[in-house]
């Protein structure tokens, strides 16, 4: 039994072995008739049954030439083939291989074979058929032409951004503080990842410098409500359901976080060990988080991040990332079992 | 750097810069003033294309990934800042920022229960859900983008492949190439014992046994004891829709031992 996956792209199915990657068949839309969904029942698994063309004559070389069968089977062995069906419906009655030209010819196969299969994204193969197609552009719709032309301009800025940033490395010529600034805010508005940064502080344009401010402002009362703290991901939705529209990326959000200190802010974001991300009020200092921690795991005797997160009104990762903190400093010791990890006051 | 004043620094300029100009070279202060016109410039035809097919980008996911896939090529990244053209003019940016807040909203709502790993299956029908009958359809391929980006706010955003998609990681949990595999070889049944492990993955007792452990204590996985043969590790993440309910914290903490 073959067992494989298969994809179905605008202009072909392809099936691909999972074991062997090389083994591959690819199969034309063009070619198929028609094709049926075949139930599940006891003992069988659910199936599309996909009806072939004959050969054409101009068929490319492939690993057969032709096939006594006329159809082939896939077999869905766990699920997968009723979002398939659904998807090879909708490309069927859309026909876009009549429309968009596809890459150089593929060697094609009929044949029978039954496996294993399960839906998958198409992205990947689309790639390489956009690639194809920016090339040869053809009677592609205005919104693709459109599309090609406008980043053909871009392209142009990305090479300019690239030699200027060259340029700036070198330190050829005299760029005042002014023109960086400058520069920096060409590189936010058309996206380019500025490559002359080496700053810890963030971008530095004054974009982010703003929003810093603003979020200093906003933060606080729900920092204060928080325990003093709030994870970057809680502050991102806050944030964003606040504005409604003209939102924050991550990367703003972090980019003007970055600035707090710099900017003589209240606010400072922190990295915990663990890689998560928050913002904390500068007037909650570290001893008093941790002697709090202290407190109340005495108090209770032990307690795990989900009880101490409860006791808190605080979220888990956060009550988690205390707990951990005060373990560091060596106010607490753990208990690490399958049953979860639980802190004690560490009497040592 | 300050450009230097006096008649001295102007000399010494004037003949660097006259030095430049026989090589043919371009000063960067002169780039970046070209720059900006440019970008003058390309805004214009941004407004215009805009103008024309903004509702493409929002209604059509096709259009979305051909959209993205031409902009790495070119090395822009329309999503960094909402600060952006593309997200200014085009409302792309709104779009998959919109679409982190949900998300990040439909992990930590079910985080009690998967311990913070969910198939991105999964995450696409709450994610349709939540945004109701007259929301956009929002493809797979968006919400992965989505993820990418929700990547730079720490906290352990990631995606494992599994079974021909992905499981999406929403906790800072360590997760390692042994942990992934045994998910990997829970993808089929939703569950995974000792045996299966140590039978597909040629691993001794102590190794699967420590990486189930692991699973167990993150809260990625149950433990179900009383099995028929031996205990058998089920993956929240990996269940059915149709099969699973939700349940309580307290119900998650008795079902362990």
């Amino acid at each position: 039994m073959d067992l494989g996956i298969v994809l179905l792209t605008t202009h072909r199915l392809i099936w691909r072995d999972q074991k062997n990657h090389e083994c591959c068949i690819s199969i034309p839309l063009s070619q198929v008739i028609f094709f049926e969904e075949q139930a599940a029942g006891i003992g069988k698994s659910a199936k599309i049954v996909i009806h072939l063309h004959p050969n054409p004559s101009n068929k490319e070389p492939g690993p057969y030439q032709h096939s006594k069968f006329s159809h082939i089977k896939l077999s869905f062995k766990e699920h997968g083939q009723i979002e398939f069906y659904r998807r090879l419906t909708e490309e069927m009655t859309q026909k876009r291989w009549e429309n968009t030209p596809a890459s150089e010819p593929m060697p094609t196969a009929t044949g029978s074979k039954t496996g294993r299969t399960r839906a998958v994204g198409i992205v990947g193969i689309e790639r390489k058929l956009e690639e194809k197609r920016k090339e040869t552009d053809k009677s592609i719709s205005e919104a693709f032409e459109d599309l090609s032309k406008l980043m053909v301009k871009a392209k142009e800025m990305v090479e300019l951004s690239r030699s200027i940033a060259n340029k700036i490395k070198d330190k050829q010529g005299d760029i005042t503080e002014d023109e960086t600034i400058r520069f920096k805010s060409y590189l936010l508005s058309m996206g380019i990842a500025n490559p002359v940064t080496r700053e810890t502080h963030g971008s530095g344009t004054h974009y982010h410098m703003q929003l810093a401010k603003q979020l200093g402002d906003m933060l606080q009362a729900p920092l204060e409500e928080r325990g003093g703290m709030m994870a970057l991901t809680e502050v991102y939705c806050l944030v964003n359901r606040a504005r409604g529209m003209e939102l924050l990326s991550p990367e703003d959000l972090v980019n003007a976080c970055k600035m707090f200190e710099s900017l003589k802010l209240p606010l400072r974001l922190r990295v915990f060990d663990s890689g998560v991300m928050v913002v904390q009020l500068q007037s909650h200092s570290e001893e008093e988080m941790i002697a709090s921690a202290l407190d109340n795991v005495s108090d209770k005797g032990s307690l795990t991040a989900e009880e101490f997160a409860k006791l808190l009104g605080l979220s888990v990762l956060l009550s988690k990332e205390r707990l951990l903190l005060a373990e560091k400093m060596g106010h607490l010791c753990r208990d690490d079992s399958v049953e979860g990890l639980r802190f004690y006051p560490n009497l040592f | 750097m300050r450009r230097g004043v006096g008649a001295g620094a102007i000399a010494k300029k004037k003949l660097a810069e006259a030095k430049y100009k026989e090589r043919g070279t371009v000063l960067a202060e002169d780039q970046i003033a070209q720059m900006s016109k440019q970008l003058e410039t390309f805004k214009t035809h941004l407004e215009e294309f805009a103008s024309k097919h903004k509702q493409e980008i929002r209604k059509s996911s096709q259009f979305r990934v051909q959209f993205q896939e031409m902009c790495a090529t070119i090395g822009v990244d329309p999503l960094a800042s909402g600060k952006g053209f593309w997200s200014e003019m085009l409302g792309v940016g709104d779009f998959y920022y919109e679409l982190g807040v949900q998300i990040i909203e439909v992990c930590l709502a079910l985080k009690h229960r998967n311990g913070g790993l969910i198939t991105l299956d999964e995450l696409h029908h709450r994610v349709l859900k939540g945004r109701g009958k007259y929301a956009q359809d929002v493809s797979q391929d968006d919400l992965v983008r989505a993820i990418k980006k929700l990547k730079a706010m720490g906290n352990g955003f990631g995606m494992i492949p599994v079974g021909g998609s992905y499981l999406v990681q929403s906790v800072p949990a360590e997760l390692n190439m042994d942990h992934t595999v045994v998910l990997q070889l829970a993808e089929k049944k939703g569950y995974v014992t000792i045996s299966e492990i140590k039978d597909s993955l040629n691993w001794e007792r102590e190794r699967a046994s420590h990486v189930v452990d692991h699973l167990l204590k993150e809260g990625l996985a149950w433990l179900d004891s009383q099995a028929e043969g031996e205990p058998q590790y089920w993956l929240p993440a990996l269940f059915s829709e149709i099969a699973s309910r939700d349940v309580t914290p307290e119900e998650a903490n008795q079902m362990t031992p």
